[in-house]
């Protein structure tokens, strides 16, 4: 399985795609922090981005990455090896090297522009530790995805809609249940709700951590309350690693049965 | 008639000789120990002049008009007995001393210096240290609080009393104060034609200024930071508020300032920066705002209700996360020729207006004012896909908000 995952990780480092990807991320540290000057607000707009795309990058990543080397896939399937360790080897090199990317990228700017005596370095660290952890949830799915269905554009459509449904549409949902049940106490309901998709959980553990908290009111204290305990933080991070074990969990499933 | 005169003349001089006023001297070596016997030994109008040293001496009770000099910043420590100075005659000055050490007490409202019905006091370049109530003045007219320095070491809300407190007063000017450490920097009850300016009230539990049914005030170049709630003036009419600094009152209860039933005032060039709430507005009408900068704020303006006929004009509005929130369709104010960073118009004619109005309140501020748990989707990508939505054609923001000319240029003045 080491192996595996080595040769698929150093083989997604030298491809183009990782160096466009730690370039964008590093320019963009370097351009927010350099223009802006200032941590928090650097560190608020790059959560911005890094919640939309790191989601974004993982799917498109894993759906492409599978897609391609599929002839690979099956050369390797030839071999006695289990077939465990051909699929989690691939899919640790993919989000490993994506996290990589996304660790250099915005790391390189923040530690020169020195980061390292503010007070945000707790904050950064969250914000990377989220967009890791958003990378393996999502090339996860999308590599569940590509093995359910032979057809590329499907596919890729099923992948983009799946993103789009946790990004944008769950949060479209959300309000909307909170507009409609505005009568009825929400306190636990938005805590649930907010706890179970991977990107909002990322987005309130980030926000809760900044300035900008004291914005969120009542609400927020609600949500402080609960996250900064250390039960909460266990609870989201276990929610965090259970959105990465079930979909691999699945992969391995549907890899040992699936018909090559 | 010119004898007349000279006989007049030579009267009033001899009157000038008989209340010719003494100075006492009171230090260790001297006479007079102790400024309490000193007090009883002085006749009205007599200057007390107080060397450098510590007198541990509490409750002098000042009741004929007095001059209390101090030289060299003698102290008075009342070592936490209760009440340092009490005045209850007219015309008595206080200045240059350092008094501390006032005792905390849950049934009276303990004093560094206590006013009751002194008319023409003067208290200047003083230091309160430790204090519970640093001045506490009552029922008192014409008076001049300048150049002191209050700190309390309050930390909870009932455990400490106000810096500067005025009760039934008026014109009293209050400058150049130094309040830090208190339950209320400033507290004005009853308190008509006074000046408050060029005071800097900073990190103090409650509010930096607080007051309430008082008229015809003004209130000019302070400095208002990181206090527990922010400034809070509530229940008058005819108040001026210029170029003031409401500066990082940052926290979930917080604003930079609370206007409640505030009636006919004028708020010009102040500043609202890194505040929760840059305003919050609740029942106030017929208000002008004009050239205040709100930088960074949380709600740069938010307009809770039975607000009417206020205008808001040439201000800027910088960065906020929400220009102006509305918890109402109704509108009354006028929001007019204002600069919002927001802004993506454009000018085509180049007279410095944009061409198409600017929409304040966003979708999603009205939506949380309806439904306040909504906020924790606050940066959220559909959040901003619905923001934007909404500014191409808007549906649920008051129709009439809009600043119909909004400046292209952010004003200088």
């Amino acid at each position: 399985m080491i192996k595996i995952l080595k040769y698929s990780f150093s083989d997604l480092m030298r491809s183009r795609w990782s160096y466009a990807y730690f370039l964008f991320y590093f320019l963009l540290g370097m351009g927010l922090l350099f223009l802006s000057n200032d941590l928090s607000k650097a560190i608020i707009t790059l959560m911005n981005i890094v919640l939309v795309l790191t989601p974004l990058i993982g799917t498109v990543f894993g759906v492409m990455y599978f897609y391609s080397a599929r002839e690979f896939t099956e050369l390797l399937l030839a071999q006695p090896i289990k077939r465990k360790h051909i699929f989690l080897g691939q899919y640790l090199g993919i989000s490993s090297s994506l996290s990589l990317s996304l660790i250099l990228g915005l790391g390189i700017p923040f530690l020169i522009y020195g980061i390292g005596g503010s007070g945000q370095s707790v904050n950064f660290l969250l914000l990377l530790m989220a967009g890791v952890f958003l990378t393996f949830i999502f090339v996860a799915l999308s590599v569940n995805i590509t093995l359910r269905h032979e057809n590329k554009i499907k596919g890729f459509g099923y992948a983009i809609l799946t993103w789009l449904l946790l990004a944008v549409i769950y949060d479209g949902l959300f309000l909307i249940g909170l507009l409609m049940f505005n009568e009825y106490p929400l306190d636990s309901f938005t805590l649930l709700a907010s706890v179970l998709n991977p990107i909002d959980l990322s987005r309130i553990l980030i926000l809760l951590k900044l300035d900008i908290s004291a914005l969120l009111g009542y609400t927020g204290a609600i949500f402080r309350n609960f996250f900064g305990t250390d039960y909460g933080m266990i609870v989201s991070l276990g929610v965090l690693c259970m959105w990465v074990i079930v979909p691999v969990g699945l992969l391995l499933r549907t890899a040992k049965k699936k018909d090559f | 008639m010119k004898r007349y005169k000279v006989l007049f003349f030579v009267f009033q001089l001899l009157v000038c000789t008989t209340v010719h006023a003494n100075v006492l001297d009171i230090c260790s070596t001297c006479e007079n120990k102790q400024i309490g016997k000193a007090i009883s030994l002085a006749n009205a109008h007599d200057t007390l002049l107080v060397q450098k040293g510590v007198y541990k001496e509490f409750a002098l009770s000042i009741d004929k008009p007095l001059t209390l000099l101090g030289v060299g910043n003698p102290t008075i420590d009342a070592e936490g007995k209760g009440e340092i100075i009490s005045v209850t005659s007219d015309s008595v000055n206080i200045i240059g001393f350092i008094i501390k050490n006032v005792g905390i007490s849950h049934t009276r409202d303990l004093s560094a210096v206590h006013l009751y019905k002194v008319d023409y006091f003067n208290l200047i370049d003083n230091q309160l240290e430790n204090v519970f109530f640093g001045f506490l003045i009552e029922k008192s007219h014409h008076g001049l609080i300048s150049n002191n320095k209050v700190q309390g070491e309050g930390k909870k809300e009932f455990f400490s009393g106000n810096g500067i407190h005025l009760w039934h007063c008026s014109d009293v000017i209050v400058e150049k104060n130094h309040l830090s450490g208190l339950r209320d920097g400033i507290y004005f009850e009853f308190v008509d034609e006074s000046k408050v300016r060029n005071n800097v009230s900073i990190g103090n539990i409650r509010y930096g200024l607080h007051f309430m049914f008082s008229n015809n005030d003004t209130y000019s170049n302070n400095r208002f930071e990181n206090n527990g709630a922010g400034v809070a003036v509530m229940f008058s009419k005819f108040v001026n508020m210029n170029d003031n600094l409401f500066i990082k009152n940052w926290g979930p209860a917080s604003y930079g300032l609370l206007l409640k039933e505030i009636y006919d005032s004028e708020i010009v060039n102040n500043r609202f920066q890194e505040n929760t709430i840059g305003i919050n507005i609740d029942g106030s009408s017929r208000i002008h705002y004009k050239n205040n900068d709100f930088i960074r704020n949380g709600w740069a303006v938010k307009v809770t209700g039975g607000c009417y006929t206020n205008k808001f004009e040439y201000n800027n509005f910088i960065s906020n996360a929400f220009d102006v929130s509305y918890n109402s369709n109704l509108n009354d104010n006028l929001f007019i020729n204002n600069y919002w960073s927001n802004y993506t118009g454009y000018d085509i004619n180049k007279d410095s207006f944009g061409d198409i109005p600017f929409r304040p309140v966003n979708l999603f501020s009205y939506v949380v004012n309806q439904t306040p748990e909504t906020i924790i989707l606050l940066r959220s990508l559909f959040v901003d896909i619905l923001n934007f939505s909404e500014k191409v054609s808007p549906a649920f923001t008051p129709d009439n908000l809009v600043d119909e000319a909004p400046l292209m240029k952010k004003i200088q003045w």
